[in-house]
């Protein structure tokens, strides 16, 4: 049988690997930078759209499309754009990493009770 | 207007939907379900098939009829609104859906009390669950009810209760029998049926102007007494503040959005939980862009005069329905009223099931039983408590008739945003976060958030006001989400260095995390 010790020994093992800090890292410096920047681009937006209604009311040509509907729709763009890159990095670059080091957290209980009941306390 | 709508169609089409999700409900459910049953689905749905579930849940009667309206009254302003809930759905892309799929089981409050205290967590996640699924019932109730003073052309307090008692019943029955499972079903047709519909119309919209979408606005230019005024913002936010509150709580809400979060349970696995929010960004996405022209077209064809005038029933709400009406007669309109109301139905039921899974799971099972409860008990409490929760809305729909629909989901965006999700964070990412700083967060960021609301304009001092007789707005916004996200951020650090870890807290730390970046462990689908 497991104990929660043995599965806290473990924990803390894989914690402090290599393997385990390079994918955290990996996670961040691809995450970290994407939030900071559809936050901003977010807030830059919402601000712009308070306190320079002018500029969002400008025309773009002589059509009734202004240029507050462009920088709207801006944000659908880069919504769907930040979720694609996402998806194509995690797909490529993160889940075959994180799917070996799972297999190395779960081989260490196999003879142990089995997943998720241990959270459920 | 009323003379064209024809309430035995409506009722014919609503009809249909009932019997034909009821149907659905009872094939799915399995008696004596398994609490992975009734609470997850048994984790058996793929990613796509609860993408679209997500969209069913998100897409409520605020984005469909709320939306839609508040464009064809205040233009550019209603579209802000659209972009807030979506760009806000890469905060739970990105930071929230996998790691929680991979470290919980059941509730948001599975992952929050992981490594801390489990009994007073469990208790404030619960608490804060509860709180945002109330607003968030009783706006879709009020919604209910304004929407069959227009479908059937009747209005007044007793046609108005009895249709929000029958939303109520059917909601409790689609949740007692069918479980999660079931929920999830009647969630996947009606997200199916509100896009295909806005899409029709959409597309009847365009072909009218030739698909010449600076000519809508055009028409919609011509046909509002504000005239050009609706194609830029301020119409109604006049206060840029205000929209930055609004527009905070917006995009950090819904990644602490209890409803949205149970989702992620339902499918086997965190990778199936990202493609799930992919497929939902997409539906999402492209359902307000279809709602940007349904907006703007109903302020060319109906006109914003009708929608405002208060002899017309449904007022600003009706814009969507009386487009359909307009544009393709009484028949479209019965189809898209109702999959509005099909929309309310479907979101009562994923936010009954959330409020129910959390009584039972978090403060049934883990904090009156001390986690000695059995499963099958813990399955019957949810059932129970579903009849509660579904009685609670329909006297809280029934009081709130006439409340402004936006204003009680913004209230819930921002109790989300400020009570969950500056723990979700933490919890999951600061690895000295304990206990004293979630509590602090919790409560801190939930009573904040409630006693800014109660001193608000939106409750009190102005003629929309909750009640425009009395007069205590000392806070000057409408949306609290500027001052209580921040506190709620801060009182999390200040708590945490405030108080002391727990004996264990470095290998609960390093279970969690390693749990969550890895998916080890995680709860299986077989789980039972």
């Amino acid at each position: 049988m497991t104990t929660p010790d043995h599965l806290a020994d473990r924990s803390i093992a894989v914690q402090a690997s290599p393997e385990f800090q390079a994918l955290r890292r990996s996670f961040f410096t691809f995450i970290l930078p994407l939030t900071v920047l559809f936050l901003l681009w977010y807030l830059a937006y919402v601000l712009l759209a308070g306190f320079a209604p002018d500029l969002f009311a400008t025309r773009v040509g002589d059509s009734n499309i202004t240029v507050g509907l462009l920088f709207g729709l801006g944000q659908f763009v880069t919504t769907f754009g930040i979720t694609m890159a996402y998806r194509s990095w995690a797909n490529k670059r993160y889940d075959p990493h994180a799917a070996e080091l799972r297999d190395e957290m779960e081989r260490g209980e196999l003879d142990g009770p089995v997943a998720g009941e241990e959270a459920a306390r | 207007m009323s003379d064209e709508i024809n309430p035995v169609i409506n009722m014919v089409v609503f009809g249909i939907f009932v019997v034909a999700t009821l149907i659905i409900v009872f094939r799915v459910s399995k008696r004596n379900a398994t609490a992975t049953e009734f609470f997850a689905g048994g984790r058996s749905f793929s990613g796509p098939q609860n993408g679209v579930a997500i969209a069913g849940d998100y897409l409520s009667a605020a984005s469909f009829l709320g939306i839609c309206g508040a464009i064809a009254v205040a233009g550019y302003d209603g579209f802000l609104y659209s972009i807030g809930f979506l760009v806000a759905w890469l905060v739970a892309l990105l930071l929230v859906a996998e790691l929680l799929r991979n470290t919980g089981r059941f509730t948001m409050a599975d992952v929050l009390s992981f490594r801390l205290k489990q009994r007073p967590v469990r208790m404030a996640a619960a608490l804060a669950t509860l709180v945002v699924c109330f607003f968030y019932l009783v706006a879709q109730m009020a919604g209910a009810g304004g929407l069959v003073a227009l479908l059937l052309g009747l209005s007044g307090p007793v046609p108005t209760g009895i249709t929000v008692a029958i939303v109520g019943v059917v909601m409790i029955v689609y949740v007692i029998v069918g479980g999660m499972k079931g929920t999830t079903w009647v969630q996947i047709i009606k997200a199916v049926l509100l896009v295909a519909g806005a899409g029709i119309l959409t597309i009847v919209v365009l072909v009218m102007v030739g698909f010449d979408f600076s000519e809508l606005l055009q028409r919609a230019v011509d046909a509002s007494p504000e005239g050009e005024a609706i194609l830029a913002p301020g119409l109604q936010y006049p206060n840029p503040i205000d929209f930055l509150s609004l527009g905070l709580a917006l995009v950090l809400g819904t990644a602490g959005l209890p409803h949205v979060l149970m989702r992620f349970y339902t499918v086997p696995t965190g990778k199936e939980a990202r493609r799930s929010v992919v497929w939902a960004i997409w539906i999402i996405g492209i359902f307000y862009l279809f709602t940007l022209v349904l907006g703007y077209a109903a302020a060319a064809f109906v006109g914003p005069e009708i929608l405002t005038d208060p002899s017309t029933p449904g007022g600003q709400n009706a814009a969507a329905p009386l487009l359909a009406l307009e544009i393709g007669g009484p028949v479209l309109m019965a189809v898209i009223s109702a999959i509005a109301f099909a929309t309310i139905l479907a979101v009562v039921a994923g936010l009954a099931i959330t409020a129910a899974t959390s009584f039972a799971h978090d403060i049934y099972a883990s904090v009156i039983k001390k986690g000695q409860a059995d499963p099958k008990q813990e399955v019957k409490v949810a059932r129970r408590t579903v009849v509660v929760i579904g009685v609670i809305a329909i006297l809280g729909g029934i009081v709130a008739q006439g409340q402004n629909v936006a204003f009680l989901v913004a209230l819930a965006f921002a109790v989300a945003a400020s009570a969950n999700l500056p723990t979700i964070l933490y919890s999951l990412f600061w690895k000295r976060f304990n206990t004293t700083g979630a509590l602090w967060s919790m409560y801190g960021g939930l009573a904040s958030c409630i006693l800014l609301i109660v001193f608000s304009p939106a409750v009190s001092g102005g003629p929309k006001s909750m009640f425009p007789g009395l007069d205590f707005d000392l806070f000057p916004l409408s949306n609290p989400g500027i001052v209580s996200i921040p506190l709620a951020f801060l009182l999390g650090v200040v708590g945490t260095f405030v108080g002391k870890p727990e004996a264990d807290h470095d290998a609960k730390q390093a279970e969690m995390e390693v749990r969550s970046f890895t998916g080890a462990n995680a709860a299986k689908a077989s789980d039972h």
